[in-house]
């Protein structure tokens, strides 16, 4: 499904330049899952940026499905994103003025979905994810952990390929922690998904059955014998 | 999805949302006050042109003025005859009938002027003052020192005739006299559109018709008829003429200065002023040769001064000429001043709130929204705020407009000379008579009115839509220069 090479990225900052990712290759296959592990400023988020078509790499490719993410135009980039990538946040990133079910319509916005069934199919994600009777409720009226299962709604209501999260569990407490991981545990097995988390929770790292460990800009790639991931 | 986010949107910020609201509101309901404050200076002025000129008339011809000579005479001279020496009370009445300005033109020549190139119309006027004397006499009685009585001189104030160490003394006697001056118009009673009566309606009666150039009938101003308790069937004598008021006349602009209307050859009789006018006042083929027509009369034609409206506009001063200028220039300034200070600041603060929603426009492209329709999100806010900026500033506009219009300042229009001799086109109001008298400038008091035009609401529109436009444009323009990555950097 992924398949990177040689990505490299750098950001110039006036006169110096950073080198966030050095010559990363790494193959992700269908239905995988991997955590991105790793120190705060070594590179897991620019790496989940490129997977997730978010940023293009200064050197490299990042094929998806054979298509080069760092090759296509910005509108096909677009369009793929909204077609086949769902994402979650740390922060949740919810609209704060629109309500659970309108935060998911948001997803299925730019696929032309008719504002009928996009309320439809919004209300039925949110169901998935426990939060029927919470349909009209805006952000702030919600626990973080709910907010966190809209997020999830919102990134799997239009039925993605792949699910990248990061830090999906960061701004939680350990129960909510818990719960949220089971929730995308229970998807991933539902909808077949290629999951992609960046954490730097050791606990939920140690339970992958791929654990990408990135320091200064390169990668570590381990298999782990896991029983179950979470 | 793009009306609900809007309205929430605007719901969430709606102080930011009202302040950038105001400031278009302020910029706009400027604009519209000093638009439509201009319009009431310039319907001002036309008012002030149109009761000199009458409507439809584009210039005047007068005789161009010359030098008084050094034996003619500077003032009106009026003839009593004693009738009776036994009268103790004599009643006494001269009216004293002058041509405006002193200076006429020959009648032949408004043919002359009609066949010039350009011109549509032409036709002559006379205008003429009448200054009535009415009063009475009485006789003093003479005392001589012995005791005798004798007739005294004619009274008059301090009336004692000139005599003898021995005279007797004028005890009593005196004279009481009212002075009136009205004017007079002459006019073509075949060609009534263009002229004197022009800028008046007939209110009561009926006007001249083409039969009656010579016949003794008059239509008299509503003031002057309410004035002489004057009513159609009445009789009016000038110098001794009586004429018979057919109809009130009421002028367009209460500013008008002609009193009585006759038919131009008895206005000529009464004066003594056989095939002579005063004024030829003249139409134009096309409005824009008005200039053109000038020259070509003031070439063809000598000893004539050729006035255009933009002449008399030239000489209009006072209050009314101040604050036009001060509407067309400061106001005009200042509007575009703090339009552009209203621009921009919806501008900065829209792109700030863009600004401060990277995380959310990050967020909206990582989800796959293309710029575009991010973009329309942050254009459609904005324009929702220009309009609701229109709406306040059109009330606040009209408002004050309104104001303007309720309390009708007054303003007052000095119409100087233009050096061209006078007569009905610089229309001198009564006493204006004599030569020396013509460069006194005209003051007339206009009330002040500001009419919003439809072009006028127009504007303000569009400078709504054009204030939400450059304000969106530039937010617009952040927010599609967000990369979806920012959702996540914002964080991270």
């Amino acid at each position: 499904m992924y398949n990177l090479t040689g990505v490299t990225k750098r950001y110039t900052r006036g006169k110096e330049t950073v080198e966030a990712l050095r010559g990363i290759d790494l193959t992700i296959a269908e239905g995988d899952q991997l955590v991105i592990q790793g120190p705060t400023g070594g590179g897991k988020s620019t790496l989940l940026q490129m997977i997730g078509g978010l940023d293009r790499p200064t050197e490299g490719s990042v094929e998806l499905d054979g298509v080069d993410l760092a090759r296509i135009s910005e509108a096909k980039l677009t369009r793929l994103r909204a077609e086949k990538i769902g994402i979650i946040f740390q922060s949740f990133n919810l609209i704060p003025t629109l309500t659970a079910q309108e935060n998911v319509e948001t997803a299925l916005v730019p696929l032309g979905v008719k504002p009928a069934e996009r309320r439809e199919r919004a209300a039925e994600a949110l169901r998935s994810v426990g939060l029927g009777e919470r349909l009209t409720h805006a952000p702030a009226e919600l626990s973080g952990g709910q907010q966190q299962r809209v997020a999830i709604a919102r990134a799997l209501v239009k039925k993605p390929k792949v699910l990248l999260a990061d830090e999906p569990t960061g701004n939680l407490d350990e129960g909510m922690r818990d719960e949220i991981m089971e929730v995308l545990e229970g998807l991933w097995h539902e909808y077949g998904l290629t999951f992609i988390m960046v954490t730097h929770d050791s606990s939920i790292a140690r339970r992958a059955p791929r654990l990408a460990t990135i320091k200064a800009g390169q990668l570590t790639l381990t298999e782990q014998a896991v029983a179950r991931s979470w | 999805m793009f009306g609900i986010y809007l309205k929430r949107e605007l719901g969430r910020r709606k102080k930011a949302a009202l302040v950038i609201a105001l400031g278009l509101a302020l910029g706009i309901a400027l604009v519209i006050t000093v638009n439509s404050v201009s319009a009431g200076m310039t319907q001002a002025q036309d008012k002030v042109l149109q009761s000199l000129y009458g409507l439809g008339t584009d210039m005047t011809v007068t005789k161009a003025r010359t030098a008084p000579t050094a034996n003619s005479s500077g003032g009106p001279r009026f003839e009593f005859d004693a009738k009776g020496e036994d009268d103790d009370d004599t009643q006494q009445s001269s009216d004293r009938v002058s041509t405006q300005g002193g200076q006429a033109l020959k009648a032949a020549l408004v043919t002359q002027v009609a066949d010039q190139k350009g011109v549509a119309a032409a036709v002559g006027a006379l205008t003429l003052n009448v200054t009535k004397v009415d009063g009475s006499f009485t006789q003093g009685k003479a005392q001589s020192s012995s005791g005798t009585s004798g007739n005294g001189g004619q009274g008059g104030p301090g009336g004692s005739s000139g005599g003898s160490t021995a005279a007797p003394q004028v005890q009593g006697g005196g004279a009481s006299f009212d002075v009136n001056s009205y004017s007079v118009a002459g006019v073509d009673v075949t060609n009534q559109d263009l002229g004197p009566l022009a800028s008046s309606k007939i209110s009561s009666g009926v006007t001249f018709t083409s039969a009656q150039a010579n016949a003794k009938v008059a239509v008299v101003s509503k003031s002057y008829a309410k004035e002489n308790s004057y009513k159609v069937g009445s009789t009016l004598t000038i110098s001794s003429t009586k004429y018979k008021i057919i109809g009130i006349a009421t002028p367009d602009s209460s500013d008008s200065t002609t009193d009585v209307y006759l038919p131009l050859k008895q206005a000529q009789t009464l004066a003594d002023a056989a095939d002579q006018v005063t004024t030829i006042y003249v139409k134009a083929t096309d409005s824009k040769q008005i200039d053109t027509v000038k020259a070509t009369i003031t070439k063809n034609i000598s000893g004539t001064t050729v006035t255009t409206s933009a002449d008399l506009a030239e000489t209009v001063s006072g209050s009314l000429s101040t604050a036009s200028n001060l509407a067309t220039s400061v106001g005009k300034w200042l509007s575009i001043a703090v339009l552009v200070a209203a621009f921009l600041v919806a501008a900065l603060l829209t792109s700030s709130a863009v600004s401060r929603r990277v995380r959310e426009f990050g967020t909206l492209k990582a989800l796959g929204w293309p710029s575009r329709r991010v973009t329309r999100q942050v254009v459609g806010e904005s324009m929702v705020n220009g309009l609701l900026g229109g709406a306040l500033g059109i009330g606040l506009g009209l408002a004050a407009a309104y104001t303007v219009t309720a309390i009708s300042p007054k303003l007052t229009a000095e119409l100087g000379n233009t050096g061209g001799g006078g007569g009905g086109g610089m229309g001198g109001g009564p006493g204006g008579g004599g030569p020396g008298q013509q460069s006194a400038s005209n003051t007339m008091e206009i009330a002040l009115s500001a009419p919003v035009s439809v072009t006028t609401i127009a504007l303000a529109v569009g400078l709504a839509v054009a204030g939400g436009l450059i304000a969106g444009a530039m937010g617009g323009w952040r927010a599609s220069r967000m990369r979806p990555a920012d959702a996540l950097r914002s964080v991270s």
